[in-house]
């Protein structure tokens, strides 16, 4: 726990002691082929997310297929109630309940990735920390006032903004863990890892088979444009 | 202006060259084509249906939708079941020899279970949707009719168990859609089993 | 040829002159025997616009050109309809590649002056279809209905609004409503798919039936039909068929292995291809921190920007457009190919390219007061190439024009001038490094196991 508090001392001084603007950007690991790195992010999206942001681009049976679940995994997973397995993931929340608690409806997740990409998402969900002006008591680094509450308060416990001078002024800089998540800090960014495999999974699903594809096409590819070029060589044999 | 050349290589060349080619095109012509295939929007929407038959009465007779087709699930009467032995001499194809059905329905009462009548209610000749005729002898269609389904754009005649008649504009039986008992009083139309 | 098919082609000429066409094109139609790495963009370009056709049309099968569909529609695609996902990115692939193939093969014109008489009508031709391109790329970004798409559509309509008494009413007839909404969204989906791609295909016809009159110029810049032989046959003139058709092939094979590389790989580029904003759903309240047009389009929006006045914007923009259409009667010079032309041209043209591609990448950086100097800069570079063409081209100091073709690609050795010295030292030094060395020496190895030597 030491270790893990230095460590994340440690992350928060570099950030604090780069010059430039402000916020380190942090930096995803990503892989989209790490199956069971997808599956663990498909439950967390469910217990953390899903009650109010949606995928509706995609479908669970979707799902299902590209990450090898069967039904019955995936209702345990993340396939509730009357919901049919072909149905795009939809949350069960409405846009109105939305506007009433937030006062903006919480965007549907399909495309984050694609939008905003793995890395800011990653350090988005890894920067929220205490501000009592707010009326869900957190903001958030990346987004200034933001309207969202932390999800994954319980895991990663509270934090406190770390200050630090750019260019004179007083700027938020980086966060401080408290120490006091369920998880550590270590387990909390492999979480959030996950949570952004799925989410980049789910901004583009055909990936899974369009890079393993690639080399064969390109093999043919090649072998085709060899046959042209001998062909080319032989007839222009006639010109030298 | 040449000499030397070697006709033979340039038509090896030229074949091969062209018989790769001609494999690459073919393998390029399978997304374009293949796009045109129900999408998974299509097969979504397409999915089996569920159909709860509890509070269905004998001699009821319900619709649902499947794959934008009208399915009929009747309850036959042990009158109508009777019925069906007697018609042999009147009907086209009484074995359902040239019917589309599957193999669960291949029998006496096309159907898996006697009682119930799963069938998709779009008439052979032209598409029209048959009207339920249970009545027995009513005046427009005869002192023969023993009830079953009426076609009112062209006339064509079908029995309890969706078989045409004789001399009616319907070339075939009607045609019986896969379905399977999910449970006694659950069928699930769409599929002839449970998925693996 | 079998007697049937012999029959049949009978039957077809006495009816449409097929067999005499096909002669007449390729195996009557002599091209200059030098031609290079340049030369292969107009046929390359050929390729891409059949691509985009055939995947446009598939595409359109699915997609719906409404405001509250539009955008799922392409995620449909992409994800529900087998195979979608490569059909989009083949055409998005496609529109970049598009334009690196039109950038490279107008360079071409400008760098073996193939816009010069009596081509003039051919380079005319070109840039009305390169004006069509831009056209159908800008309709076509629309399409997908993202942040990107909305916004950039909003700047550059609203542009027309610019323009004295008729601006406003203009950019409302175009919109077809007071702001960029569905109707805007299904007329450009009417101009992407049917109209401009029919205008293209129209004047390509007619492009193609200008450089089948005058015949293709070539890297030295000299016309083949000058030097005829007995038979009445260009001597520096090899027929279409079969060896250009050969090489377009092989040159077409290279050109798809790397457009496939793109799709499988990174489809994206970064960002150049598909924008990021773009996966964002467009949203009338909200604009986007950086708006930016696709990066084709890069070097025009920088001149655009660069001109601090709306009207002197939009003016500037048409004229660094408009201007490359008055090339032919801009260079004086009667020396085509950059191979005869004076230094200076040559140094006029490289500071051209380079203001092109400063212009290219500010364009995709958001407004600084550097950006916008550095800008101002090269534009002012861009229009003095043109403006100042007139005047040093009727007077430069030209080498002499050869009677007969020279080689594709000047060797090294032959190259004058003090940085090609410089640069054969440079290769010299580096074949003879003992790095290079130890990596011939593995190559010869593994060469001698392969052949048993």
């Amino acid at each position: 726990m030491k270790k893990v508090f230095a460590l994340l001392l440690l992350c928060t001084l570099s950030l604090v002691c780069r010059a430039e603007s402000g916020v380190k950007p942090q930096h995803a690991d990503v892989d989209v082929f790490d199956q069971l790195s997808v599956i663990r992010g498909a439950g967390y999206f469910a217990d953390y997310c899903l009650g109010c942001h949606g995928l509706k681009q995609i479908r669970y049976s979707r799902i299902a297929k590209d990450l090898r679940v069967s039904e019955s995994k995936l209702r345990e997973l993340i396939l509730f109630g009357d919901t049919k397995i072909h149905e795009p993931v939809k949350t069960a929340m409405s846009p109105k309940t939305a506007e009433v608690a937030f006062d903006v409806v919480p965007p549907d997740l399909s495309l984050i990735t694609r939008a905003r990409g793995a890395d800011w998402i990653y350090g988005y969900l890894k920067g929220f920390y205490d501000d009592p002006q707010r009326p869900f008591g957190v903001n958030n680094l990346f987004v200034h006032n933001v309207a969202m509450p932390n999800p994954l308060w319980p895991l990663q416990g509270p934090q406190k903004p770390v200050m630090g001078r750019i260019d004179g002024k007083l700027e938020i800089v980086g966060v401080e863990n408290s120490g006091h998540g369920a998880m550590t800090g270590a387990e909390f960014d492999k979480a959030v890892n996950d949570i952004v495999n799925f989410l980049v999974y789910v901004g583009e699903p055909s990936v899974l088979q369009r890079v393993p594809m690639g080399k064969f096409v390109i093999a043919f590819l090649l072998f085709l444009t060899y046959l042209f070029y001998l062909l080319k060589k032989e007839y222009w044999k006639d010109l030298d | 202006m040449m000499n030397g050349v070697d006709n033979e290589k340039r038509r090896f060349l030229i074949k091969a060259a062209s018989a790769a080619g001609a494999v690459g095109a073919g393998f390029l012509a399978v997304p374009f084509v293949s796009s045109m295939q129900p999408s998974a929007k299509a097969e979504a929407l397409g999915a089996p249906v569920e159909v709860d038959i509890e509070k269905l009465e004998p001699g009821q007779r319900i619709v649902v939708l499947w794959r934008g087709k009208p399915v009929w699930v009747l309850r036959r009467t042990p009158e109508a079941l009777a019925s069906l032995v007697e018609l042999d001499s009147v009907l086209l194809d009484p074995r359902s020899d040239n019917s589309e059905q599957p193999s669960t329905s291949k029998n006496e009462s096309r159907s898996i279970k006697p009682e119930i009548f799963v069938a998709i209610g779009i008439c052979t000749h032209l598409g029209c949707s048959p009207v339920y005729r249970p009545d027995i002898a009513p005046a427009d269609l005869g002192s023969d009719w023993k009830g079953g389904f009426f076609c009112p754009c062209h006339g064509s005649k079908f029995d309890f168990a969706g078989r045409v008649y004789k001399g009616v504009p319907a070339p075939v039986n009607l045609v019986i859609p896969p379905y399977y008992f999910a449970s006694e009083t659950r069928i699930v139309v769409g599929l002839d089993g449970e998925k693996a | 040829m079998s007697d049937k098919a012999g029959s049949f082609r009978e039957w077809l000429d006495e009816r449409l002159p097929v067999t005499k066409f096909l002669e007449d094109q390729l195996l009557k139609y002599y091209a200059p025997k030098n031609f290079n790495f340049l030369y292969f963009f107009g046929s390359l370009a050929l390729l891409v616009l059949v691509n985009q056709i055939v995947t446009g049309i598939v595409l359109a099968m699915h997609y719906k050109p409404a405001a509250e569909l539009a955008f799922d529609s392409v995620e449909y695609i992409m994800r529900d309809v087998d195979w979608g996902w490569l059909l989009r990115y083949l055409h998005s692939t496609g529109a970049s590649l598009f334009f690196v193939v039109i950038y490279m093969h107008m360079f071409r014109a400008l760098f073996y002056g193939s816009f010069k008489k009596p081509r003039e009508l051919l380079w005319l031709f070109g840039m009305v279809i390169f004006v069509l391109l831009m056209a159908e790329a800008f309709m076509g970004y629309l399409l997908p209905w993202g942040q990107m798409s909305y916004w950039g559509a909003q700047v550059i309509i609203s542009l027309f609004g610019a323009i004295p008494v008729i601006g406003e009413d203009l950019a409302t007839w175009i919109k077809g409503d007071f702001v960029i909404a569905d109707a805007t969204l299904n007329r450009f989906f009417a101009f992407h798919v049917i109209a401009v791609p029919l205008a293209i295909l129209g004047l390509v016809v007619l492009h193609l039936a200008a450089l089948r009159t005058t015949g293709s110029n070539n890297p030295d810049g000299i016309e083949i039909k000058k030097n005829r032989d007995l038979m009445g046959i260009p001597k520096d003139g090899i027929p279409f068929h079969p060896y250009y058709t050969v090489k377009d092939l092989y040159v077409a094979g290279l050109f798809i292995t790397i457009f496939a590389w793109i799709v499988f790989y990174s489809p994206e580029m970064g960002g150049l291809f598909l924008e990021h904003p773009n996966f964002d759903p467009a949203d009338s309240m909200r604009t986007p921190e950086h708006i930016q047009p696709v990066w084709y389009f890069t070097p025009f929006y920088s001149i655009l920007r660069a001109i601090p006045s709306k009207l002197g914007g939009v003016m500037a923009m048409a004229a660094s457009i408009v201007v490359l259409f008055l090339l032919p009667w801009l260079d004086r010079c009667p020396v085509k190919s950059i191979r005869y032309r004076s230094p200076l041209f040559k140094i006029a043209l490289t500071a051209f390219v380079i203001s092109f591609l400063g212009l290219g990448v500010l364009g995709t950086k958001p407004v600084t007061e550097t950006y916008t100097l550095m800008a101002r800069f090269f534009s002012v570079i861009y229009f003095s190439f043109f403006l100042l063409l007139p005047i040093f081209s009727s007077v430069e100091i030209t080498k002499p024009v050869p009677e007969r073709l020279t080689e594709p690609v000047i060797p090294l050795s032959k190259r004058e001038g003090f940085q090609w010295r410089l640069i054969e030292e440079g290769i010299r030094a580096l074949q003879d490094s003992p790095q290079v060395e130890r990596v011939k020496d593995a190559i010869s190895k593994v060469r001698g196991k392969i052949t048993g030597r």
